[in-house]
């Protein structure tokens, strides 16, 4: 199921004297303006069918780009210089006068088999290259050298690892609300290259991925749909194993950060506590002793050391972090309502979270110790965010009314920029 | 079309035995046309004490909750009470209670909470005195709604429950 990608690379040497770059966005920052960036529409050489793929990568790049709210693209019906002439001997003044404050051009040609797309990025107000690279690969992997294109770019002016080049499992659902259809799926960040990896004759419920991608832990209600167990899926040999079931319904399973065994929760007898079993040998192991309470939706920091779940032992469900070797509890989730869903972000400095407050949903944000709390996006229904790799936007499900699709939407942590992702039908809790 | 409208009323039949209330209807539907002679077979059906309709139909096989609560109110009080009585006179079946929650939740939570509130219909009817080893449970959370949730009170209220299932 995955697909190979064969590819190699090298740095093009720079046509400007080098010099540390003045452009960047500081996205630690509360408030920014977007960065200005010109991309000139690659060029494939004369070559019909090369100039309709460097096009489509640029469009990709373009799209990758102004996505994420960090960028925004000089409109094209501008741009005064070519893809080729960029690449050569870039005009820095007259961008200037479009007010782009950087510019990439790129250029595609044939090696055989395959084709070689060079690209080079340009601070246009220092007048020097920020990166320059030549991918190499299979025609078929153009999407996927636009995304690590755009990769680059991100990180070049950033600072931050970029995510284009990446993948997300949802639950893809179908039908009336009575006797609806769930299936498991998989696509780009972007939407594209969409599949469907379950049948959609069984309930399954919150997929989430493993660290190195290659698996999903989710909950699948069986052909009887009265069984529920968890099951790990295997991306890339496309079999699904169940983790068997004993007492208690299990639920709400999370890889650990090494990928060696996954934490989860079990309901038994009008409580929820919870669990790690450990993938190799199937041992399991209690975490948390309730005997009334529900301990449910526990999620490892990216270290390992702790674990942040929602207790209702309070009375209302509300965010908890602990030791991960057990100790040290403490809450801390205070806004009214009820909270669900907290998933720590990769890079371990915030927390995700949706909250529930009357009739009104939230997806939100605060730090581990429970500070600087603040609500990123608000609907009829938002819940089950999840990180982009780099700690950057939270994708999550939304339902805008009682009767409105329910569908995947983003934002950028820093820039709030909304945007719904581009699903062929209606789709839920979203893992990357 | 008083048969409909009977069935509906039969979860919230109170005192009435199977008998005095489908006999009427059994009366009244004869002689009616197809239409009416399938209702009249269905309500014998629901005639026949010891039967998935009878459970259904005359004892009530639901226990409503409150908003975020999985307390049994003095309304499933009674009804599981009659399915207790019911099960102890036809020791035959075996049940799984299935919990549900209505869709002003999330995902994750509410397949715990609707645990709990299958699990406290459980206690009752064990308390009750049906045997432990007769009764399954399984949460549906709020991602199996029973009614079609048109954002009514009645239809919040319909998904928020516990409904006891002959196996």
């Amino acid at each position: 199921m995955l697909k190979k990608f064969m590819f190699s690379l090298f740095i093009l040497l720079s046509l400007t004297s080098p010099s540390w770059a003045d452009l960047h966005i500081d996205i630690t920052e509360g408030t920014f303006k977007p960065i200005e960036i010109a991309i000139t529409p690659f060029d494939g050489g004369g070559d019909p069918a090369l100039t309709q793929i460097a096009n489509q990568i640029s469009k990709v790049i373009s799209n990758d780009l102004e996505s994420c709210g960090l960028f925004k693209v000089v409109n094209p019906n501008a741009y005064i210089q070519n893809a080729s002439e960029v690449m050569s001997h870039p005009r820095f003044p007259d961008w200037k006068i479009l007010h782009a404050e950087a510019l990439v051009g790129g250029l595609v040609k044939r090696r055989g088999q395959n084709f070689q797309v060079d690209f080079r990025l340009f601070d246009v107000f220092t007048e020097s290259q920020l990166a320059g690279l030549a991918l190499e690969t299979e025609p078929s992997n153009w999407r996927r050298v636009a995304h690590k294109i755009a990769d680059e770019i991100y990180e070049r002016i950033t600072g931050d690892k970029g995510y284009f080049d990446t993948r997300i499992v949802y639950v893809a659902e179908s039908g009336p609300e009575m006797g609806r259809k769930y299936s498991l799926a998989i696509m780009d960040q972007d939407g594209e290259n969409h599949q469907l990896i379950s049948t959609g004759n069984q309930r399954v419920l919150t997929p989430r991925i493993s660290p190195c991608r290659t698996k999903v832990a989710y909950v699948d209600f069986g052909a009887n749909d009265k069984t529920p167990t968890l099951h790990i899926y295997d991306l890339a040999t496309g079999k699904s194993v169940s983790l068997g079931s004993v007492d208690g319904q299990r639920m709400s399973p999370r890889f650990s950060p090494k990928g060696d065994h996954i934490i989860l929760s079990s309901a038994n007898k009008g409580a929820a506590s919870l669990y790690k079993m450990d993938l190799a040998t199937k041992k399991f192991e209690r975490l948390t002793e309730s005997t009334s309470s529900i301990d449910v939706s526990p999620c490892y920091s990216p270290d390992g050391s702790q674990i942040v779940y929602i207790s209702d032992r309070g009375g209302k469900p509300q965010i908890y972090v602990r030791d991960a070797s057990g100790g040290n509890e403490r809450r801390i989730s205070f806004s009214p309502g009820r909270y669900d869903n907290p998933v720590w972000s990769p890079r371990g400095d915030l927390i995700a979270f949706t909250r529930q407050n009357g009739n009104t949903f939230y997806i939100g944000v605060m730090r581990p110790d429970g500070s600087g709390e603040r609500m990123l996006d608000i609907a009829y229904l938002l819940e089950g965010p999840t990180w982009s790799p780099n700690g950057r936007v939270l994708m999550y499900t939304c339902q805008t009314s009682s009767n409105a699709k329910v569908k995947l939407r983003s934002v950028d942590i820093v820039g709030f920029h909304k945007r719904d992702v581009n699903i062929p039908g209606e789709g839920s809790y979203p893992t990357w | 079309m008083r048969l409909k409208i009977s069935s509906l009323l039969a979860t919230a039949a109170l005192a009435l035995s199977a008998c005095d209330c489908c006999m009427d209807e059994c009366l009244d539907a004869s002689g009616q046309g197809a239409l009416a002679a399938a209702e009249a077979a269905a309500a014998a059906e629901a005639c026949v004490p010891g039967t998935v309709a009878d459970f259904v139909d005359n004892v009530g096989d639901r226990v409503f909750f409150d908003f975020d609560r999985s307390h049994v109110r003095a309304d499933g009080m009674e009804t599981l009470q009659r399915q207790a009585a019911w099960l102890n006179t036809y020791g035959n079946y075996v049940v799984t209670i299935n919990g549900h929650c209505d869709k002003r939740g999330t995902t994750e939570y509410n397949l715990a909470l609707g645990e709990r509130r299958a699990h406290a219909a459980k206690e009752k009817l064990i308390a009750a005195g049906v045997d432990a080893h007769r009764i399954k449970v399984v949460s549906y959370g709020k991602n199996r709604p029973i009614v079609e949730q048109d954002g009514s009170e009645w239809a919040y209220q319909q998904n928020r429950v516990a409904i006891t299932v002959l196996d």
